[in-house]
């Protein structure tokens, strides 16, 4: 069994009120998704025209944040360079919880093209910060981040605020570069 | 002016300065000495002929087959006044590479020295400011000469992926998943008939 944690740690059975009020809560948090902007390459212009007019990503209450004190999902669109990582990181941990990561692009997904020859670029983002999405793609078309954003919207439904169990979403605990440690 | 009366005004003021000339190149180049590329830079900007009021490019190359082996820096210097453009070039030993810096004559030179001696490792004496621009300050060595390796870690974090990482980034392939699940609609499969 894993541990149990949470906001009443489980001591009571599931029913209509928990089960409700995790509904509404996990509604409220997957429907306002505050990104960060955080554009490092040219899936950064991908980015951009998603949240244009055309592909239009405030129809998901997406609004672009500047800072990570107000946002909820840090888009992680284009190559991390291993200078960038340390600021990434921090980046990563100012930012509240419940906090969630996109890897948007071969780049981020796993250093891409730069896997073999690039002294200079990070293998993964998930080397430094959990990742919920991977988004394939170089670089993705906005459809292919919305699919992602949509794919988060999904997990973050399936969230259970106040009868948690185990790793959280978004949660730091769910780093880990084993290979079997996958979600 | 053309090529070759430019060098020939070069070598006319700088003699032993200018030991090779290449007309025939897409852009015809001359060869000057470490020691006297700063004079011969200087001249070619205030000389009212030549009046290379602008340094298109500073690069180096590293050619560590040739004999000796040698660093490169390129100079592709240009003149609006008059429009035409010249290259000089400057070889240095791979080792203890040093060229004096024409930051003085052409102050976008600055940068592009400390790019030179981020990656290749080229000291630029002289230079105002010669500190790293493209890498970390705590970085170690310079990555765009021939013979760099990478590190196992910067800062603790890989540089050179692992077999653990390379197989935890196929597994996507493997589940028909994830970054390497990629298949361009227009890509063209040969069907059996």
């Amino acid at each position: 069994m894993t541990e149990i944690t949470g906001v009443v740690q489980n001591r009571f059975n599931e029913n209509l009120v928990f089960t409700t009020v995790d509904n509404v809560v996990n509604w409220a948090r997957k429907s306002s998704l505050w990104p960060m902007t955080f554009g490092l390459a040219c899936c950064a212009i991908e980015m951009m025209a998603t949240g244009g007019t055309r592909y239009d990503w405030n129809r998901f209450g997406m609004i672009p944040r500047g800072t990570p004190r107000q946002s909820d999902l840090m888009i992680v669109a284009g190559t991390v360079t291993l200078k960038m990582a340390t600021r990434l990181k921090r980046l990563y941990e100012q930012m509240p919880e419940p906090k969630y990561v996109i890897s948007m692009g071969s780049c981020a997904n796993n250093g891409g093209p730069y896997w073999r020859v690039g002294y200079h670029v990070l293998k993964g983002v998930d080397e430094i910060v959990p990742v919920d999405v991977y988004v394939p793609g170089c670089p993705p078309r906005p459809e292919a981040l919305l699919y992602g954003v949509m794919k988060l919207q999904e997990k973050i439904q399936e969230d259970r605020v106040l009868r948690r169990k185990g790793d959280t979403l978004g949660s730091l605990s769910g780093a880990s570069m084993a290979p079997e440690a996958g979600r | 002016m053309e090529a070759a009366a430019i060098h020939e005004r070069l070598s006319a003021k700088f003699g032993e300065g200018i030991t090779a000339f290449e007309a025939g190149a897409l852009q015809p180049w001359a060869l000057v000495t470490a020691d006297a590329i700063g004079e011969v830079a200087a001249f070619c900007k205030a000389d009212p002929d030549l009046s290379f009021d602008n340094l298109m490019c500073l690069s180096a190359v590293d050619f560590p087959k040739a004999e000796p082996p040698r660093l490169e820096v390129v100079y592709h210097l240009w003149s609006y006044r008059h429009t035409h453009a010249f290259v000089l070039k400057v070889h240095l030993p791979r080792e203890d590479a040093r060229v004096p810096t024409v930051e003085g004559v052409w102050g976008v030179a600055n940068w592009h020295e400390r790019e030179a001696y981020d990656l290749f490792g080229i000291v630029f004496e002289g230079h105002s400011d010669l500190r790293r621009i493209l890498l970390p300050d705590d970085w170690i060595g310079h990555p765009l000469r021939k013979d760099w390796e990478d590190p196992e870690f910067y800062n603790g974090l890989h540089v050179k992926p692992t077999a653990q990482m390379a197989e935890r980034a196929m597994a996507g392939e493997k589940l028909g998943v994830g970054p390497f699940d990629v298949t361009p609609p227009n890509r063209h499969v040969p069907t059996e008939q």
